[in-house]
């Protein structure tokens, strides 16, 4: 990814106080970056999903978040980063269903399907680090005709 | 933070979920709507999600479970006030939930619950649900 990246804000995620604070900064950020209320709503709902996979699986970490500029658009770059058990098998923890905790199964799977890129760095006992970008949907600084 | 209030109301328990939903929060509301189910008798339970901004696979899974304790104990579960975008991000989650009834408002809800609930209008054919008056909307106490 080519994305200039603006500043970084990093958030702890330790308990589900810190998830709700991880979807209001996300969506506050969006909203600011001009995301659409469904774009909004898809990344908040990732995030969420994310936050509690490194809460619950990962045994907590922390969410950093950085403005991403391309092109002339904007988006923004989420990664979910602890240090806990790892993921054995990516694939299989990416399948639809598939779940250890006491969840349906969509949290990796669907997350990856509401976001524009979707990356995971992950091994046993070297903790996992997901990251996600999504961009607004209309470049922010396209030319708007007034009059 | 407070609970989520379970109000009887007739036949039913409405419950509205206004903003932020903590997990714990989301949880207590399982137990509570269960114990009222017991207490009031009652046999339906409509859910008010329309404040709710976003509904992840824990609060899906949430709904899903009151709902189905809500069936052990004989009482119908109806999910209303869904925001569009919530549905179009739940579809791309995974999560359908079929087990869930839904309905656009409290009183389609009831509607479709068949049961008694206080200031439900009668139902006629399909006239549109609501004429609001074209006035200014305000009214003035001189």
């Amino acid at each position: 990814m080519s994305a200039a990246g603006g500043t970084a804000a990093r958030l702890p995620i330790l308990s589900d106080a810190d998830l709700s604070l991880v979807r209001q900064r996300v969506r506050a950020k969006a909203q600011e970056l001009g995301f659409g209320l469904v774009q909004q709503t898809k990344l908040v709902t990732a995030a969420s999903e994310l936050a509690r996979n490194t809460l619950v699986h990962g045994g907590g970490g922390e969410m950093e978040m950085t403005e991403v500029t391309q092109t002339g658009r904007h988006g923004l770059r989420l990664s979910f980063i602890d240090s806990g058990p790892g993921l054995a098998d990516v694939e299989q923890a990416l399948t639809d269903g598939y779940t250890t905790g006491n969840g349906l199964g969509m949290g990796l799977g669907g997350a990856r399907r509401l976001v524009h890129e979707f990356t995971i760095d992950t091994a046993p006992q070297r903790g996992t680090t997901v990251t996600i970008v999504a961009w607004a949907s209309t470049p922010v600084d396209s030319p708007v005709v007034r009059r | 933070m407070s609970q989520i209030p379970v109000i009887p109301l007739g036949d039913v328990l409405l419950v509205s979920i206004q903003g932020e939903l903590h997990d714990a929060m989301a949880l207590s509301l399982q137990n509570d709507v269960t114990m009222a189910i017991e207490q009031h008798g009652a046999r339906g339970v409509i859910i008010d999600i329309s404040a709710v901004d976003m509904v992840d696979s824990f609060l899906g899974r949430v709904l899903a479970e009151i709902a189905a304790c809500s069936r052990l104990l004989g009482a119908d579960t109806v999910v209303v006030g869904m925001r569009p975008a919530v549905a179009i991000t739940l579809v791309e989650l995974g999560l359908t939930l079929p087990e869930l009834r839904t309905a656009r408002t409290v009183a389609d809800a009831a509607a479709l619950l068949g049961l008694w609930v206080p200031f439900q209008t009668p139902r006629t054919s399909t006239a549109p649900p609501e004429e609001i008056d074209g006035g200014s909307g305000t009214r003035d106490v001189s």
